[in-house]
């Protein structure tokens, strides 16, 4: 095992899928010369040459789908946006491009791609700049859609949605660039579509994603004082989602609490709350407890922006306020 | 062109000194072209451009120190901090914002000239936009809109070869000079102008601005420039030769321009450094508004969503 950063898990991820397959190549803008604008692609386009690590214009609409043409042909392109945020301009190609060509070709084609983007606010970029619009792609059929929280996980994951024949969206929390963590030194795949424990608990289960992670983890150390055993989650997916994960863990604990760090009102969070109620209301304790980001855009003053997103504080006061624990 | 100079290097030093926060994109060596084109507007003229706005906003005539205080985030700021650098706004002056979507801002654009069109004033609306968002499909329709529309439109590119690392030699198909793709779109009042030359940039906007009025829709000027620092504060600039920066250098408005006008008489060294020394004055003045300007209330978080 090796401790390494988000960053140079990706970056790892992305050298080993480009050795091991030629038809795999990657796209976006300033991924090259530039090095990429939060460095994961750093010294790849002096290793591969610029067939293999394409800088594109500003021009979202046509690389991403010249992703998906050049995916139907059998070729394995991983895009990179710049923001999850700029996708919108490409919104249309991924969602009724990439999301359906194969559904509406009756099976005739298939999109093997990867769209990875930084996403998240947090660091004052205000409202256009600060989105996770993976929330959005994840009621998407036809696409899938990875969150990871840790380097093994980016890692793993990576190489999964590359070799997946299906268009991934690779939701990169930005905040966790910079994180560290254990990796195998040989190759491994973690398989999309799995939840994983990240802490063992038996008072509560909380469920979260990417960033919420450590914020959840954060959580659970602070009940741990007042001895509350919380159970953290890990979806890691968010489509195909792992209910069975999350309905084993609350039918052991009898609570639960749902953090999502986007807007509450409509978001994920709230699907994955609908979905404990309907499976497991006769083993709960009381209501799914739940923790969103604010129904507001993203400002730009800091104070305020903290204020928007949720806190390991807010998650204690939501336990608190639903279980009285 | 010296205040938004100074107000700019202010800008970087607070932001090393973590009071301007996010991205921070600097203007340093275009200056010519905010000063020349906006001189040229009437009050009643929108004004819509990108995240690279401080000049914009200052030419434009926006409080000084309103605009300090929004790079800080302040209450005191333009948007109360809700928009910081990148998003500068002043509606009373017709200035509608800097945008960061490379471009998102051309169809709002459209919209206000539209506005104009249909009350029947002899308003326009100035987009100022970079050669890296040329690549946009929101340029091209929104070019081919407003001519359709003969909408009163002045296209602004600001050329400074760059998008963040690409030169526009990497990711453009069309070769250097971008003017004459207007025409492909039946926008025939199309212009090259030196952007180091607040002169020049003044009399082609002056021309452009009259073509418009008169009522035969959009006009586009592409001003050659350089953007003599990095992106934003967070590029390290790796991806071009030190002796191209240095060349425009030689050519930067803010030395030539004052030694132009000493070489023609028409202002002595006295009188420059009287309106040097007033602009430092004001520089300096707003930052200390925006320090003592407080952060908005918590209130202001959930404001300003729905009118
Ligand atoms: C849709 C979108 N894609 C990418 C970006 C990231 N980005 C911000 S500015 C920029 C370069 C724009 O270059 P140009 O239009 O030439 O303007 P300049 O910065 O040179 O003034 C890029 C790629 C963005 N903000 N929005
Ligand atoms: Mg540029």
């Amino acid at each position: 095992m090796t401790e390494i950063t988000f960053r140079q898990a990706l970056q790892r991820g992305l050298r080993e899928a480009l050795d091991a397959d030629p038809d795999v190549f990657l796209m976006g803008e300033d991924i090259g010369k530039y090095d990429g604008a939060y460095a994961v692609t750093q010294g790849l386009l002096e290793k591969y040459g610029p067939d293999r690590i394409r800088d594109t214009p500003i021009s979202e609409a046509a690389f991403v789908g010249a992703g998906v043409g050049a995916a139907v042909a059998g070729l394995r392109p991983v895009v990179e946006l710049m923001s999850m945020s700029f996708s919108l301009v490409a919104s249309d190609q991924i969602v009724n491009m990439a999301a359906k060509i194969r559904y509406m070709s009756g099976g005739q084609v298939k999109v093997p791609m990867v769209l990875r983007a930084p996403t998240g606010g947090g660091v004052q970029l205000a409202a256009t700049h600060s989105q996770s619009f993976e929330n959005w792609y994840a009621s998407t059929p036809g696409l899938k859609v990875v969150t990871p929280s840790t380097p093994y996980d980016a890692l793993g994951l990576l190489r999964s949605s590359i070799e997946d024949d299906n268009p991934v969206i690779f939701a990169e929390n930005a905040l966790l660039y910079g994180t560290r963590g254990e990796v195998p030194d040989e190759e491994f795949r973690v398989p999309i579509g799995l939840a994983d424990v990240k802490r063992e608990g038996s008072d509560i289960t909380m469920v979260g994603w990417g960033h919420g992670i450590i914020t959840l983890l954060d959580a659970a150390d602070k009940l741990a004082e007042t001895g509350v055993k919380a159970e953290v989650i890990d979806l890691r997916t968010l489509r195909p989602l792992d209910m069975d994960t999350v309905t084993e863990s609350v039918e052991k604990t009898g609570r639960a609490l749902v953090l999502d760090e986007n807007w509450r009102t409509a978001g994920l969070g709230a699907e994955i709350a609908a979905e404990i109620g309907y499976r497991s209301s006769d083993y709960l304790d009381g209501p799914v407890a739940r923790v969103g980001g604010t129904d507001t855009p993203s400002p730009y003053t800091r104070p305020l922006e903290q204020l928007g997103i949720p806190q390991t504080q807010w998650v204690i006061d939501e336990i608190e306020k639903t279980y009285g624990l | 062109m010296y205040l938004i100079r100074q107000f700019e290097e202010k800008c970087g030093e607070m932001y090393t000194r973590g009071q301007v926060r996010g991205f921070l994109h600097l203007y340093i060596g275009e200056e010519a072209i905010a000063v020349g084109a906006i001189s040229q507007l009437q009050p009643h003229d929108y004004i819509v451009t990108h995240y690279r706005d401080h000049g914009h906003a200052l030419a434009r005539g926006l409080d000084t120190n309103r605009t300090m205080a929004e790079l800080f985030g302040r209450v005191g700021g333009l948007s109360k901090g809700k928009g910081g650098s990148m998003h500068l706004f002043d509606a009373d002056k017709g200035f509608i914002g800097g945008h960061a979507i490379v471009g998102g801002q051309f169809p709002l654009a459209a919209g206000l000239a539209l506005s104009h069109q249909y009350r029947k004033t002899d308003g326009v609306c100035v987009v100022f936009f970079g050669d890296g968002s040329t690549n946009q499909g929101t340029y091209h329709e929104v070019m081919n809109l407003a001519s359709v529309w003969k909408l009163p439109i002045l296209f602004f590119l600001e050329n400074n070869l760059y998008g963040m690392g690409s030169r526009f030699d990497r990711v453009r198909a069309g070769g250097e000079d971008f003017y004459p793709g207007a025409a492909t779109y039946g926008i025939d009042h199309a212009a090259v102008v030196d952007g180091m030359d607040v002169i020049a940039v003044q009399e082609a906007t002056k021309v452009a601005l009259e073509s418009i009025r008169a009522g035969n829709g959009p006009a586009f000027i592409e001003a050659k420039t350089f953007r003599f620092q990095g992106h934003s504060m967070a590029d390290p600039v790796k991806y071009r030769d030190s002796s191209e920066t240095e060349a425009w250098e030689a050519k930067d408005p803010i030395t030539t321009f004052p030694e132009d006008l000493i070489a023609q008489g028409l202002v002595t060294e006295a009188e420059l450094a009287e309106i040097r020394a007033s602009v430092d004055a004001e520089v300096d003045e707003s930052v200390k508004f925006a320090e003592d300007s407080p952060f908005p209330p918590d209130e202001e978080l959930f404001t300003d969503i729905y009118a």
